[in-house]
C-alpha cells in the first residue's frame, strides 16, 4: 500500500466507524443503566433506514428534506424506543436476569415483518445527500463529501453526549444508575422515567445512525442482524457503559476492516494470506484479543456489584421418577401412534433439548452466560461428519468420538472464557464461537466452505426414521439426566455456591475457576453430542450449525422454558422447535406471529414457561380449600 | 387434590393424544389434486422469492386450467426453510410425510440446494432444483434424483466470456461475496478467460462476506490496483453500495465492468437512475422480448398480478412447468418413473424450449446477456441477446470427467 492509499483507507475506516458508533453508544447507554441486552437494537436502526428513506420521498431530494428527514426519522425511532420499554420492557424488570433478552428477540422478530408489510421486499436505494453528492479529491484520490461529513459527525455526537452526561441533571443520573442503580431509587429518583428516557435517547442514535447511511446503505431487511452483532462487538470492546470507549473501539474495528480491505491478498513467507476475506471476522479476533488482555473492554471498569435485583433464584427440584417414567413412556408411544414426521420433529426436539439443556447448565447452576453455545454444537456436528467422511470412521464411532473432539476446543475455549465475567464473558463465548464459524466457512478444502459437509448419513441399521429417532432420544435422554445428576452432585453445589457468593465460595476452599472450567468442557461435550446426532439426522452439516442464530436459538429456549427451573429448557426446546414447525407452514409473516408468542409468554410468565406453570399451580394449591 | 405431578402428566396425556389425532389424517381421495412439494428461503431472500411465489401460483392456475395432470389438478404446497439445510431437511420431510407431496422442487441458496438433493438421493425421490445456482448440484456432488432448471454459474460466466476476451483487457480486477456462488463464478471466470487470453493478469481479488460490503474501501482498494476491468458476481444490498462508492469514486472511468446477474430486475431496478451504464450483465430485458412465449407469459403475469414479472417469476413458473409436464411424461407419480421421465425432458418455458440433459440432469434454460443502460430514469438492459444454456456448457466429456458414476 502506498502512502495515500493508507491515507485514504484511513478515512474509509473513519467514516465507517461514525454510524457504528452511533448505533453502539446507544446500544452501551441502555445497557448501562437498564441492563437490558438489546436485542433489538439494530432494528431500530433498520427502522431509521427505512424511515429516512419514506420521508426524503415525502419532503422531496433537498438539502432541507434530507436533513429533516434524517431527524425526523431519528426521533420517530426514539418514539418507537420509548413505545418498546413501556409496552414490553417496563414490565418484565424484575424478570430473572436476561429474560429482557427474549423480549427484545421477539422484537426483531415482529419488526422484520412489520418492515417487510410496509416497505416490501425490495431493496431500497436512497437518494445520495443533496449538496454533497460529489468527491473531494485528496492526494489524487477521490472521497465522497458526505464520508467526510460523516467522519465529523462521530466526534460531535460523542461531544454531545459528554456533555449531556457530564454538564446535565439528567446525566448525572444515567451515571449514577449505570453504577448503582438501587441506589439511585433508593434516593427517591423515579426509575421508571429515567428508564424511559434512557431508551429514547438509545433508541435516537440507532435511528441516527441508521437515517445518516441513507446514502451510502440501501434499506433493506437483513440490516438488523447485520449490524446487531457490530454493535455488540463496538460496546463490549469499548468497555460497557463507556461511552468514549464505544468511540475509541469503533474507531479501530471501522479501520482495522478497512485496512484489512486495502492489504487484499499479501504473501508472507510463501503463505498467501487474504486479508479481504478476514473482513468476516475481524471484528471478533480483535474482540477476543482486547477481552483476553484487559476483561472489562478498553476503558471499561468492574462492574458494580449487583444488589439482588429479583428474587434469588430457588433451588432446582428434581422431577420425579414416576414423573419422568409417564413422559419417557409418552416419547417412546409417540412413532407407534402418529405419522413418520412425528419422530422426525421429536429427533429434532431431543436434539435441542440437550442443547438447551447444556445451556441451561452453563447458564443457571453455574451462572456463566454464554453467547457462543452453538460453537461446540456446531464443532460437535462437523466432528461427527469430518470423522465419517474424510477420516473413514464407522459412524457408530464417529458419533461417540465427536463429543470429545467438542469438548477438546471447549477446554481451550473455556480456560479463556472462565477468567472473564457477567456480559464480557457471553462475548468471548461470542467471539470464540464466531471464529470457529469462520475457520469452518472458509477451509473448503476440508469442511466444504460454505456450503457445508453432505452423504453424513447413518448406518443402515439406523437408517430408519423411527429407530433414528429411538438412538437419539436414548442418547440425548442419557445426555440430560446426566446433566440434571451432576447439578445435584458436590461438583453441582460448588458450581452454585459460586454463581450465588464466588467470595464465601473461595473461603470455603472451593477453587472456583477450575470447576467453572470443568463446567465449560462438560456442556462442551455434551452440546457436541446434540450436535452429532443432530448432524446425522439431516445428512449433511452447514456452517449455520455454529451461526449466531444458532446460539441464539439457543437462549431463546432455555429463557422460554424458565432459567430458574430444570425441566424448563427442555419445555423451551420442545415449544420453539414445535412453534417453528407449525407457524412456518403458512410462508407469510410467519416470524411476526412466532414474535408475537414469545412476547405474550413473556408477558404472561415472566419466568418462563415452566416457572410460570409452577407458579400457578402453587398459588392453586395455598388457595384456601 | 391434583398435584403437579398428575397435572403435568395430565398434560402429557393431552399433548399424545392430539398428535394422534394429527396423525390419523386418513390418505387422499384418489381424484385429490397431486401434491407437489416446494421449499425455498422466502424470508432470508424475499426480493428474489416474493415474484417466484407469484410465478409459481400462475404456473398452477394454467396446468390445472388445462385440465391438470394425470386427470387430477395439482397443487403447490410451500415451505420456508429458513435458509438453514438442516431446517430444509426437516420440512422436507414433513412434507414428503405428512403432506404426501409426489416430489420436491424449490430452494434458493447454495448450501441448502446441496442439502436438499442429498437428501432426495438418499430417500430416492426426485428434486428439482429451481434456483440455486451451484455447479457442484449438477457436477461434482450430482445425483441420479436431482435435476436443476436455472442456468448455472458457470454457464452465466460462460456467457459474458467471449466480450470480455473480445476487449482484450490485460490486468482485471475481481470481487465476489465470499460463499459458494462467488467463489465459483470467480473461479470460472479466471479458468475460462485464461484459455482465451493467456496472457491476461488478475491484479486484485476482493472477498466481502455476503451483505456485509465495505463498499468504499473495496472501491478504493480495486482502484489502487490500477485494473483495465473488473469482473463481479456482486448483487442486492452488495452491489447497490458497490455502484454507489464506485462512481464518486471514479472507480469505473475507463475500466470495463462485467457483473453477474446485474441485469435482472430484482438487482437492477433498485438502482434506478444510478444504474451504471455500459456494464456487461446477464439478466432479464422483460419489457423487450417479443418471442410469442414470452408475450404469453408476460400478459398473463401482468393480469393476474398488476405487475410486472422478475426473473424469480420465469424460474418459479419454469419450475412449476417442469414438474407437470416430467408427471405427463411419466404417466404415474412412481419415483423411478419420474426420474426417467425428467432424463431429456423437453418443454416450453417463457424462456423458448430446454431441455433436462440426461447426461448432468442441467436444463438448457437460456439468459439474457447485455450492457446496461438508463432509460427514463431507470436501469435496462441494452443490446442485449439471449445465449441458449446449450450453448454455453463445457463438453460432455468434461462433464463426464466432473460428475460422479450413479
Amino acid at each position: 500500500m502506498t502512502f495515500s492509499s493508507i491515507l485514504i483507507q484511513l478515512l474509509n475506516g473513519l467514516a465507517a466507524a461514525s454510524s457504528l458508533f452511533l448505533v453502539s453508544a446507544g446500544l452501551s447507554l441502555i445497557f448501562g443503566v437498564t441492563r437490558i441486552v438489546n436485542f433489538a437494537h439494530g432494528s431500530l436502526y433498520m427502522l431509521g433506514l427505512y424511515g429516512a428513506y419514506s420521508l426524503i420521498e415525502l419532503f422531496g431530494r433537498t438539502p432541507l428534506g434530507f436533513w429533516s428527514a434524517v431527524v425526523l426519522a431519528a426521533l420517530v425511532v426514539g418514539l418507537v424506543g420509548v413505545l418498546i420499554e413501556l409496552a414490553v420492557l417496563r414490565r418484565i424488570y424484575r424478570a430473572p436476569e436476561l429474560f429482557q433478552l427474549l423480549a427484545t428477540f421477539a422484537i426483531v422478530l415482529i419488526i422484520k415483518d412489520i418492515a417487510l408489510f410496509t416497505w416490501g421486499a425490495e431493496d431500497l436505494v436512497g437518494p445520495r445527500a443533496p449538496g454533497l453528492s460529489m468527491a473531494v479529491e485528496i492526494m489524487g484520490k477521490r472521497v465522497p463529501a458526505y464520508d467526510l461529513l460523516l467522519i465529523v459527525i462521530g466526534p460531535l455526537v460523542l461531544a454531545a453526549i459528554w456533555l449531556l452526561l457530564t454538564r446535565t441533571r439528567w446525566g448525572a443520573l444515567v451515571r449514577a444508575a449505570t453504577q448503582d442503580r438501587e441506589m439511585v431509587g433508593a434516593l427517591g429518583v423515579d426509575q421508571a422515567k429515567l428508564f424511559t428516557s434512557v431508551f429514547f435517547v438509545g433508541a435516537v442514535l440507532a435511528g441516527l445512525g441508521g437515517a445518516l447511511q441513507i446514502p451510502r446503505e440501501p434499506a433493506n431487511l437483513e440490516l438488523d442482524l447485520a449490524v446487531i452483532a457490530d454493535a455488540f462487538v463496538v460496546t463490549v470492546v469499548g468497555g460497557l457503559g463507556s461511552i468514549g470507549g464505544a468511540f475509541l473501539a469503533a474507531v479501530i474495528i471501522g479501520v482495522a476492516k478497512a485496512f484489512c480491505i486495502g492489504m487484499g491478498s499479501v504473501t508472507w513467507f510463501g503463505v498467501e494470506i487474504s486479508f479481504s476475506k478476514l473482513t468476516l471476522v475481524v471484528e471478533f479476533l480483535i474482540m477476543a484479543l482486547v477481552l483476553v488482555v484487559r476483561p472489562y473492554g478498553l476503558l471499561g471498569k468492574p462492574q458494580a456489584a449487583q444488589r439482588v435485583a429479583a428474587e434469588p433464584a430457588p433451588p432446582f427440584k428434581v422431577p420425579s421418577w414416576g414423573f419422568a417414567l409417564v413422559w419417557l413412556a409418552l416419547l417412546v408411544i409417540v412413532p407407534w401412534v402418529t405419522d413418520r414426521y412425528a419422530a422426525i420433529l421429536l429427533t429434532d426436539i431431543v436434539c435441542f433439548a440437550l442443547f438447551s439443556v447444556s445451556l441451561h447448565f452453563i447458564m443457571g447452576p453455574a451462572g456463566m452466560v454464554s453467547f457462543g453455545h452453538a460453537a461446540y454444537f456446531g464443532i460437535g456436528a462437523y466432528a461427527a461428519g469430518l470423522l465419517l467422511k474424510r477420516a473413514g470412521l464407522p459412524m457408530e464411532a464417529a458419533l461417540l468420538i465427536a463429543p470429545l473432539i467438542a469438548g477438546a476446543f471447549a477446554i481451550v475455549y473455556g480456560w479463556f472464557c472462565v477468567r472473564l465475567s457477567g456480559v464480557y464473558l457471553a462475548m468471548l463465548t461470542l467471539a470464540f464461537a464466531q471464529i470457529s464459524w469462520s475457520i469452518v466457512f472458509q477451509w473448503d478444502s476440508v469442511t466444504g466452505g460454505s456450503n457445508g459437509v453432505f452423504g453424513v448419513w447413518p448406518s443402515p441399521w439406523l437408517a430408519d426414521k423411527t429407530v433414528y429417532y429411538y438412538l437419539a432420544l436414548a442418547l440425548c435422554g442419557a445426555g440430560i439426566a446426566f446433566l440434571w445428576r451432576v447439578m445435584f452432585s458436590p461438583f453441582g453445589y460448588a458450581l452454585r455456591a459460586g454463581r450465588d457468593s464466588p467470595l464465601r465460595a473461595e473461603a470455603i476452599g472451593i477453587d472456583l475457576r477450575r470447576f467453572q472450567w470443568a463446567a465449560f468442557v462438560l456442556v462442551g461435550a455434551l452440546a457436541g453430542l446434540a450436535g452429532a446426532v443432530y448432524a446425522f439426522s439431516k445428512g449433511s452439516i452447514s456452517p449455520s450449525t455454529i451461526s449466531i442464530a444458532q446460539s441464539t436459538d439457543g437462549l431463546v429456549m432455555v429463557l422460554l422454558g424458565g432459567v430458574e427451573t430444570l425441566t424448563g429448557p427442555v419445555v423451551g426446546a420442545a415449544i420453539f422447535t414445535w412453534l417453528r414447525d407449525v407457524v412456518a407452514r403458512n410462508t407469510e409473516f410467519w416470524r411476526a406471529v412466532i414474535g408475537l408468542v414469545i412476547l405474550l409468554i413473556v408477558l404472561l410468565f415472566p419466568q418462563g414457561l415452566v416457572g410460570g406453570l409452577k407458579a400457578l399451580v402453587m398459588r392453586w394449591r395455598e388457595w384456601p380449600a | 387434590m391434583l398435584t403437579r405431578n398428575r397435572l403435568l402428566a395430565g398434560t402429557a396425556a393431552l399433548v399424545a393424544a392430539s398428535l394422534a389425532t394429527l396423525g390419523l389424517a386418513g390418505p387422499a381421495a384418489a381424484q385429490a389434486p397431486i401434491k407437489i412439494g416446494e421449499l425455498n428461503s422466502y424470508k432470508v431472500f424475499p426480493a428474489f422469492l416474493e415474484p417466484y411465489k407469484k410465478g409459481i401460483e400462475l404456473a398452477v392456475e394454467e396446468v390445472n386450467a388445462a385440465g391438470g395432470v394425470l386427470g387430477r389438478k395439482i397443487e403447490v404446497v410451500s415451505r420456508d426453510d429458513n435458509g438453514n439445510p438442516g431446517d430444509a431437511v426437516r420440512v422436507a420431510e414433513e412434507l414428503l410425510s405428512r403432506e404426501g407431496a409426489a416430489f420436491l422442487i424449490g430452494t434458493f441458496p447454495s448450501n441448502v440446494g446441496l442439502a436438499v438433493a442429498d437428501f432426495a438421493k438418499q430417500r430416492k425421490v426426485l428434486f428439482i432444483a429451481a434456483e440455486p445456482l451451484t455447479d457442484k448440484i449438477v457436477w461434482d456432488s450430482g445425483n441420479a434424483y436431482t435435476y436443476r432448471l436455472r442456468t448455472s454459474t458457470y454457464m452465466q460466466t460462460a456467457m459474458l466470456i467471449p466480450d470480455a476476451a473480445k476487449l482484450k483487457k490485460k490486468r482485471w480486477a475481481i470481487v465476489y461475496p465470499n460463499y459458494e456462488y462467488g467463489q465459483s463464478a470467480t473461479a470460472a471466470f479466471k479458468k475460462l478467460l485464461k484459455e482465451k487470453q493467456p496472457d491476461v493478469e488478475f491484479v486484485i481479488e476482493q472477498a466481502p462476506p455476503l451483505g456485509k460490503i465495505d463498499a468504499g474501501a473495496v472501491a478504493q482498494a480495486l482502484a489502487d490496483a490500477k485494473p483495465d476491468a473488473i469482473f463481479s458476481s456482486l448483487f442486492g444490498p452488495d452491489l447497490a453500495k458497490f455502484v454507489r462508492e464506485g462512481q464518486q469514486r471514479g472507480l469505473f472511468k475507463g475500466v470495463e465492468v462485467f457483473n453477474l446477474l446485474a441485469g435482472e430486475p430484482e438487482y437492477l431496478d433498485p438502482l434506478k437512475e444510478e444504474a451504471p451504464e455500459g456494464w456487461y450483465v446477464t439478466g432479464y430485458p422483460w419489457s423487450e422480448i417479443k418471442t410469442p412465449e414470452h408475450t404469453k407469459f408476460l400478459n398473463a403475469y401482468q393480469a393476474k398480478f398488476k405487475d410486472y414479472p422478475r426473473l424469480g417469476s420465469v424460474v418459479g413458473y419454469a419450475t412449476v412447468m417442469s414438474a407437470a409436464e416430467a408427471i405427463k411424461k411419466a404417466g404415474s407419480l412412481d419415483q423411478a418413473k419420474l426420474v426417467a421421465a425428467m432424463s431429456g425432458l423437453t418443454l416450453m418455458t417463457p424462456f423458448g424450449m430446454i431441455q433436462y440433459r440426461p447426461i448432468d440432469h442441467q436444463s438448457t434454460m437460456g439468459a439474457y446477456v447485455g450492457r446496461i443502460g438508463v432509460k427514463d430514469g431507470k436501469g435496462v438492459m441494452k443490446d442485449w441477446r439471449f445465449v441458449d444454456g446449450k450453448d454455453a456448457l463445457p463438453s460432455d466429456a468434461d462433464v463426464q470427467k466432473m460428475r460422479p458414476k450413479n
